[in-house]
């Protein structure tokens, strides 16, 4: 088992390796000049050339990529060419943010997704199961940007009982900061009633974050029960006297969740895209406006590590995924030796 | 004398299907004597599988409740669905390959059997079942219980399953042709398996099967299946050397010790949402006459303790149907 995880994680090393390359050679040749933009709209040519040379954009692509993967391995990311502090400290206090809202939304998608999945599969064809397909539907049809925007209207605006921005209010200020995530921060330092707050701050943003990954989930896993219900182990655990819950719920469950799972690893990746338009619509602080802001101001340095960091973010989950399936199904590990 | 450990009379089991009924079973009526073992023949599609779902209760939930009786030690379990006896009849599926799930430990699957219907705690189970798996000639008893199915061959996964169809100490064991997935090494050691513990431990056995040769090696009685209703029954002997109905005398001419199927004979087995009136092998009968398009055979005793549902089962067959 463990050199099955550590076969996955040494199998993950070369995809970053090769994120690294790639997006720095994007980054540099979409148009706009970062150096013309860092000088400013009154800059002369000579200011530009000077810049240019500082942050070596006049040495030749190749080299800067060199230089650049050589300075990413060791751990360093460049200054930000807009604000001048290391990128990796801004990033460091973004990321929690939004990785705060992406667990929580793939939770509740997760739970609430299963939960549907099975409900609908053992209701097969009748009303629930039309209900769960309608709510699937929908949750991937609607935009979350207009979603997110009712739900503003209706739960802050129109009946004022959940808070329209932010992680927290500002009567509160942050909690002492251990992990950057607020759900926990708040618990160390044993402030239920900022946790409260930080809670009803995540409620809109990750129901509308998760929304169409739960509509994904729950027809996976729907599918999945439906299919598996077939199994001739079925049939025989229904021999061997399995209720009908029991059967689905705990004895099947675990066959049709394999699908979904792998579901999860990917749907990670949709998460933390649609958070980029989320946050910027519940104005929170994360990695989403952080990268909306480097586009904004051709900050190259600090989009390619938002890209790397969300790469290594992304892969770890996909890792983690194939720890869960190999936790699953004991013939996994054994298939991959 | 005794009453019959299972008796089943009259059963009818109809499915919806294709968007009409189909009759699986009609007016099945068997049984198996304590101690014997009853085999069930038919082609493929015939419902032996059907009727061993029907005594297990097991039937598939769009079924309509059969009607009949099905009774065990005197008690009809038809009404209440098997829940209580599932305990006391063991279970040998058709396929060893696919009937464990495959994400949990096989001895788990067996334990979470007998703790449903065995008296006794886990380690006892526990201790019963490594016996059992020792019974079985399982190799490694003790490491059994903790590996799971895709760890077994096909044989070792059979013997398994028959392992668990004693677990709860049954009376009774159903098996769905339990051998037809495997080898055909594997399949007489599993027969001879099979045969050795129903004798040792005094138990009945209905065993469905479409093979004359493992029939004949196996069962004390036989009860012949025709498009879901029985053809005739009798002492497994006596039917297979001088079988009575004319579907069985011309199974037995083409293929005197193999598959039961009438392959080579024209006409095929009718589809069970449009079954023929009457006789449902009239359309494929060398004696049929007029009279058989209209009127429902009845199994009538013969000489012999059997029964057989032809009026005409007297009249020779024309050569012609056994070439
Ligand atoms: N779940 C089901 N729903 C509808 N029809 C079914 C179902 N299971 C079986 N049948 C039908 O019932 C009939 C009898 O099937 P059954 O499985 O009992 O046959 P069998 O004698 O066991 O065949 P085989 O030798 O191939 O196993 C067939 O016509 C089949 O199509
Ligand atoms: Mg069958």
């Amino acid at each position: 088992m463990l050199l099955y995880i550590l076969r996955r994680i040494a199998l993950a090393l070369p995809a970053l390796f090769g994120l690294v390359v790639l997006t720095f050679i994007l980054s540099r040749v979409v148009p706009g000049d970062p150096a013309a933009t860092l000088a400013g709209d009154a800059a002369t040519p000579a200011q530009i050339a000077d810049i240019r040379a500082r942050y070596g954009l006049d040495r030749p692509l190749l080299e800067q990529a060199l230089v650049h993967v050589r300075q990413v391995v060791s751990g360093d990311l460049g200054n930000s060419l807009f604000s001048g502090r290391p990128v990796s400290l801004e990033i460091m206090q973004r990321l929690p943010a939004t990785l705060e809202l992406t667990f929580v939304a793939l939770v509740f998608a997760t739970i609430l997704g299963v939960a549907l999945g099975l409900v609908a599969a053992l209701d097969h064809n009748g009303p629930i199961d039309h209900l769960v397909r309608i709510v699937s539907v929908g949750g991937l049809a609607i935009a979350s940007f207009w979603l997110a925007i009712m739900l503003q209207l209706q739960f802050s605006m129109e009946w004022n009982i959940l808070p329209l921005r932010g992680r927290i209010d500002v009567i509160y200020g942050m909690p002492h900061r251990v992990t950057g995530f607020l759900l926990i921060d708040t618990l160390l330092a044993g402030r239920p009633d900022m946790f409260l707050d930080a809670l009803r701050h995540m409620v809109l943003p990750a129901i509308t974050l998760a929304l169409p990954g739960l509509a994904t989930i729950a027809r996976f896993t729907r599918s999945g029960v439906l299919e598996a219900l077939q199994k001739d182990y079925v049939l025989y655990a229904r021999a061997a006297g399995y209720g009908r819950f029991r059967l689905a719920a705990i004895y099947v469950l675990r066959n049709a969740i394999t699908v979904t799972v792998t579901q999860i690893g990917l749907l990670f990746g949709a998460l933390i895209s649609g958070a980029v338009a989320i946050e910027a619509v519940f104005d929170w602080p994360g990695l989403g406006t952080y990268a909306v802001q480097a586009i904004l101001s051709a900050d190259y340095k600090a989009l390619l590590a938002v890209t790397l960091v969300v790469g290594v973010v992304y892969a770890v989950v996909n890792v983690l995924v194939d720890v869960a399936q190999a936790l699953i199904d004991p013939r996994v590990a054994q298939r991959a030796r | 004398m005794m009453p019959p450990l299972l008796e089943i009379s009259q059963l009818a089991v109809t499915l919806p299907g294709g968007g009409a009924l189909a009759e699986i079973l009609d007016d099945v009526t068997l049984k198996v004597p304590a101690g014997c073992i009853t085999g069930v023949v038919g082609e493929s599609g015939c419902g032996k599988s059907t009727l061993l779902r029907a005594i297990l209760g097991i039937l598939p939930r769009h079924a309509q409740t059969p009607r009949g009786g099905i009774f065990f030690e005197g008690h009809d379990i038809l009404p209440d669905r098997a829940a209580g006896v599932r305990g006391r009849i063991g279970f040998v599926p058709q396929d060893p390959y696919l009937s464990l799930n495959p994400l949990f430990r096989a001895g788990d699957q067996i334990l979470e059997i007998m703790r449903r219907h065995a008296k006794g705690s886990r380690a006892e189970h526990k201790a019963r079942l490594v016996e059992l798996f020792r019974a079985v000639q399982l190799p490694d008893p003790e490491a059994a219980l903790r590996k799971y199915p895709h760890e077994f061959s096909g044989g070792q996964r059979q013997r398994l399953l028959i392992a668990a169809a004693l677990s709860c100490e049954p009376r009774l064991v159903v098996a769905d042709e339990p051998t037809t997935a495997l080898d055909v090494t594997t399949q007489r050691e599993i027969l001879g398996l099979l045969r050795e513990l129903t004798r040792a431990r005094g138990l009945s056995m209905l065993f469905v099967t479409h093979d004359f040769g493992v029939l004949a090696s196996l069962c004390d009685d036989v009860a012949v299946l025709y498009a879901g209703r029985v053809a005739e029954t009798g002492p497994t002997r006596a039917v297979l050397d001088a079988p009575a109905h004319p579907y069985t005398r011309m199974l037995l001419a083409c293929h005197p010790d193999r598959a039961a199927d009438l392959a080579g004979i024209p006409g095929a087995v009718p589809p069970a949402t449009a079954q023929p009136s009457g006789c449902r092998f009239h359309p494929r009968c060398p004696l049929a006459r007029e009279s058989c398009a209209r009127e429902v055979p009845v199994l009538q005793p013969i000489p012999g303790g059997r029964a057989v549902a032809c009026p005409f089962h007297a009249e020779a067959l024309p050569e012609l149907a056994l070439v």
